[in-house]
């Protein structure tokens, strides 16, 4: 995913001369492309995420589009406020993101595990919120938030995560993509959860299990239609997400379907309870640990229907 | 006289926004009377000649920048605007009143002339920070001016800021610090020691001057010769006192908090037509 935002990136910063790239002494290897490409457009302002963040503004009320770039929580909840304030209630056309989301930074530590950052962003008010599922979406969303002029937050996974989607797909922010159809389930994924979804999926197929997977790449503004159609057309929806349990996707979902009129379907929400991880470990290891393997899925979802 | 300066214009303006001061802060019960008093002056000065924008140029791109990184002196920045026709003096009833856009801390969401809202302490100078980079980036002719509490240089981002600005040599760049002594809960020397201040800001690759807040001469030489050194930012320590204008206000942490009452706000008027 890092490596498609940055050629993206890359791409429309050199169709588009309002596109600045802030950095907070982050991105080793994969920022200097930008930085060399266009020196004057690319600022790392050190470990100093709050004054990125409100450089960031001040450039964005000057007219740029200004990307804030760090890992982790570093550019969302070390510098909330500035966001807060100086982003979203000036409506600044700043684009946060976050390269390692959820567990990828996984044995670095409680520190760098990224696992309350949708909620809190998503609560603030002007903020689109995305989370792509693969290095397609990344790209595609990429392109779609420097089209939507205002604040933005962009939660990326790690590096190598596979290509889910074939070219055909079409992305728009807002709107779900249908990845697999189904009508026993709906399985809901948020960012790099796609994949563990998909596969589950095939898991549950096998055992006779028609399940339906949804990537929910947009949290905020959330595709309500695509939720009451799975509750509808399939009775069941499961979320999954490499994020806190509370106030993200399942959140998002759950809220949507409490106050549906027509059928509301049974729920049941897969992600981190609100818990720091006891251990540390690599992302496949935590991410068994807390019961989002493709297996570990498969079997809650084989029971629980 | 100091070169380009009205000296009784610019009295008359700090004047007539310490009037509006009080009179907005007595009908609103409103706090932050003393940080509005301490900064009339540098209001008067700024909007009076230096700043190169008036109510015509408000959204040119080359409009020189006013970031009020103290919110909570918004009645002061409210009244300067007013008086030089951002919008009618009439609006400045608005202020903390239901139904109306004028909050107690500076917005600009309705109020012509104010470039960012601020509220939460130690935010603006990176705002004004940004501003000064796009200038550049751009090869506009702006500054950026933003000013700053004493207490708001107690919020380590003010020092993020700082520790920018001089290592990209933003010389378009002033900060102004509204050195009036006093913060929410005591002295700055009692509460968190500033000093030495200007010293600080010089660390940190900027040129400082200290200045008397509250003499129009000084201020205004000060702020003509932006930068005060090439390829650096300028910060102004003003040396203010905190509800300068009102005898009884003056150096009293109290009205950082009270709103002056009917007998309050007539003895504060008195005092501020008296003045020569």
């Amino acid at each position: 995913m890092r490596a498609a935002f940055f050629n993206t990136l890359l791409d429309l910063a050199g169709r588009d001369e309002r596109i600045h790239l802030v950095v907070g002494d982050l991105g080793f290897g994969v920022v200097e492309p930008f930085a060399r490409r266009f020196p004057d457009r690319f600022l790392n302002a050190g470990v100093a995420e709050q004054n990125m963040t409100g450089v960031a503004a001040g450039l964005a009320l000057c007219g740029k589009v200004v990307f804030t770039y760090s890992i982790g929580n570093f550019s969302t909840i070390r510098c909330l406020e500035q966001i807060r304030n100086d982003i979203c209630y000036h409506r600044a056309d700043v684009k946060i993101v976050s390269v390692g989301g959820g567990f990828a930074y996984g044995p670095l530590g409680m520190t760098h595990h990224a696992l309350e950052d949708l909620a809190i962003m998503r609560v603030l008010p002007g903020m689109t919120v995305v989370a792509p599922g693969d290095p397609f979406e990344v790209e595609q969303a990429t392109r779609a938030i420097v089209g939507q002029p205002g604040p933005c937050y962009l939660r990326l996974g790690r590096a190598g995560e596979p290509r889910i989607h074939r070219s055909s797909v079409v992305f728009e922010l807002g709107r779900a993509i249908r990845v697999r159809e189904g009508r026993a389930l709906t399985i809901i994924s948020s960012g790099g959860m796609l994949e563990t979804g998909i596969r589950a999926a095939e898991l549950l197929g096998e055992a006779g299990i028609d399940a339906r997977v949804v990537s929910m790449h947009t949290l905020k503004p959330l595709d309500e239609a695509e939720i009451l159609s799975a509750a509808a057309e399939t009775g069941a929806i499961a979320t999954l997400e490499e994020h806190s349990v509370i106030g993200g996707l399942g959140s998002a979902v759950a809220e949507v379907v409490a106050e549906a009129i027509g059928p509301r379907g049974r729920l049941k929400r897969l992600g981190v309870p609100s818990a720091f991880a006891p251990e540390v470990g690599s992302q496949e290891y935590l991410r068994a640990m807390y019961g989002l393997s493709p297996a570990a899925v498969f079997e809650s979802l084989k029971s629980w229907l | 006289m100091t070169q380009g300066l009205d000296t009784k214009a610019t009295r008359a303006l700090a004047r007539t926004v310490r009037r509006h001061v009080v009179q907005m802060t007595h009908r609103a019960k409103a706090s932050h009377v003393g940080t509005s008093l301490s900064m009339a002056e540098l209001l008067a000065v700024l909007y009076g000649g230096i700043l190169r924008v008036d109510p015509s140029t408000r959204e040119s791109l080359d409009r020189d920048r006013f970031v009020l990184s103290k919110g909570h002196g918004c009645a002061g920045l409210y009244a300067v605007l007013a008086e030089r026709g951002f919008f009618p003096p009439s609006r400045l009833g608005e202020f903390y009143q239901d139904g109306t856009r004028m909050a107690g801390h500076v917005t600009h969401g309705g109020i012509p002339g104010v470039e960012v809202s601020t509220g939460a302490l130690g935010h603006g100078l990176s705002i004004a920070c940004g501003m000064a980079l796009a200038g550049r980036r751009d090869r506009r002719p702006f500054r950026v001016f933003a000013l700053l509490s004493d207490g708001e240089c107690d919020e380590g981002a003010t020092w993020e800021a700082a520790l920018l600005a001089g290592h990209h040599r933003l010389d378009t760049l002033v900060a102004i610090i509204d050195y009036n002594k006093i913060q929410s809960l005591g002295t700055v020397k009692e509460v968190l020691d500033l000093e030495p201040l200007a010293q600080k800001w010089k660390a940190f690759g900027w040129e400082a001057r200290e200045i008397d807040g509250h003499d129009i001469a000084e201020i205004h030489r000060a702020l003509s010769e932006i930068p005060l050194a090439p390829g650096r930012p300028t910060c102004v320590v003003a040396h203010t006192v905190k509800g300068k204008g009102v005898s009884f206000m003056e150096n009293d942490l109290l009205w950082h908090y009270r709103a002056p009452d009917a007998t309050e706000l007539a003895r504060a008027l008195a005092e501020l037509d008296a003045e020569p």
